[in-house]
């Protein structure tokens, strides 16, 4: 069990890392497009780090969670997907 | 819908359909009791009566096995694909360069059109950034492409994947013609035969 | 514990690391990358793998649990839309100017007049 815990905190240490990472793209923009891009590669790591997590402990309770979070993260990033090009652009706001 | 003579070949994909949702509303529950396949069976029907997707017609079989080969490959695809795109990200050096490529497709099957869309967007390097199914083209962009031996390269993975799924059949299926125009604004591109194609 | 089972129990663990190491590198592309069309790649391939391991692993320590299916369930899922949502944007961000004219190759689109602006 040691080795598994040990390897799955890492996994989490790299998943917190990667999270600060696309968050700071997030930030920075420059355009709604990549805000776009990196909201969805957020939803991405968080869904990753609740799936190691229910790994690390092995209490399942979150799993209902994280398929809630991938049916919402796909109509949340294609509604604005749309909504952007409906507007015309996707550059400078 | 309304044509007698067409109402087997309407109704098959119909069926499926409502066997797909149902599976997935069995997965949700993690379980399998009759309960679960009865309620799975009312809400996939209820889904698809208040969100009719277009009719389809289909001139010949699709074949199963052929469409799993194509799923293996784009599995293994994506493996390879994934580790040349992380290092691509992570290598010290320039900004890499990229290419926008126009590919032929020999069929103007909407199915076929959407089933390369989604594998393109996914495997080797690229993404789709335009499509017509009516002029049988479609562009991608392809990262790290900076030579036309890296376009053949391409070209031939795409020749490779149009092959295979037309030998599972794939572009035997129709979508009838009397769904076209909904939604307009021009950001369309045909999403919805993706959600039910890999059926 | 049984030996098959701590076995199970690493190579769960190890996919789990993997994926999440693929996680890290799609985030470093994302910064990294020069246009959006290329942070579009990052986030598409090895984000979706990443997170495919990371089901798979998880999969694999769970392993008796009915939850195995909903997480299958959850890959299956990103494996359809990731996709999708990638060619939406790719779409858009040629359309608006978000790719570097300088750093493409070659463009065969350009080539084509689009008749919508």
């Amino acid at each position: 069990m040691s080795t598994a815990g040990f390897l799955l905190t890492v996994a989490l240490a790299v998943l917190g890392l990667s999270l600060l990472l696309v968050t700071v793209r997030f930030v920075r923009g420059p355009s709604a497009l990549d805000r776009l891009v990196s909201l969805d590669a957020i939803v991405a790591v968080i869904m990753c780090a609740l799936m190691a997590h229910v790994a690390l402990t092995r209490d399942s309770s979150t799993v209902p969670a994280i398929v809630a979070v991938s049916l919402v993260g796909f109509l949340g990033s294609s509604t604005v997907a749309r909504f952007v090009g409906r507007r015309g652009d996707g550059e400078d706001r | 819908m309304s044509a007698p003579a067409r109402a087997w070949s309407v109704r098959r994909p119909q069926v499926l359909r409502v066997l797909w949702l149902t599976l997935v509303w069995i997965l949700l529950w993690g379980t399998f009791s009759w309960a679960n396949l009865i309620g799975g069976l009312v809400v996939a029907v209820g889904v698809l009566v208040v969100f009719p997707l277009p009719a389809v017609t289909s001139g010949g079989r699709v074949r199963p096995l052929a469409l799993l080969r194509v799923v293996l490959d784009v599995a293994r695809d994506l493996a390879v694909s994934s580790v040349q795109v992380a290092w691509q990200s992570v290598r010290p050096g320039p900004p890499i360069r990229s290419s926008i490529v126009a590919v032929e497709v020999p069929d103007d099957s909407e199915l076929l059109m959407a089933l390369l869309v989604e594998c393109l967007s996914l495997v080797p390097g690229s993404v789709v950034v335009e499509a017509s199914a009516a002029e049988r083209t479609l562009w991608a962009h392809v990262l790290g492409v900076e030579d036309d031996a890296g376009v053949e390269r391409f070209r031939r993975q795409v020749s490779r994947l149009v092959t295979d799924l037309m030998a599972a059949g794939v572009h035997r299926v129709r979508v009838e013609p009397e769904h076209s125009g909904r939604s307009g604004a021009g950001t369309d591109p045909r999403d919805d035969p993706d959600e039910e194609g890999p059926r | 514990m049984s030996a098959l089972e701590s076995v199970l129990d690493v190579v769960g663990a190890v996919l789990v690391v993997l994926g999440a190491l693929l996680a890290l590198a799609a985030a470093i592309g994302l910064l990294r990358l020069p246009d959006v069309l290329s942070r579009m790649h990052a986030a598409t391939k090895p984000q979706t793998a990443g997170l495919v391991l990371v089901v798979i692993g998880t999969a694999l320590l769970l392993r008796t649990s009915v939850d195995v299916w909903m997480l299958l369930l959850v890959g299956a899922f990103q494996l359809i839309t990731a996709p999708v949502t990638a060619h939406l944007v790719g779409r858009l961000a040629y359309r608006s100017g978000g790719v570097r004219p300088d750093l493409l190759r070659r463009d065969d689109l350009a080539d084509r007049t689009d008749s919508s602006d």
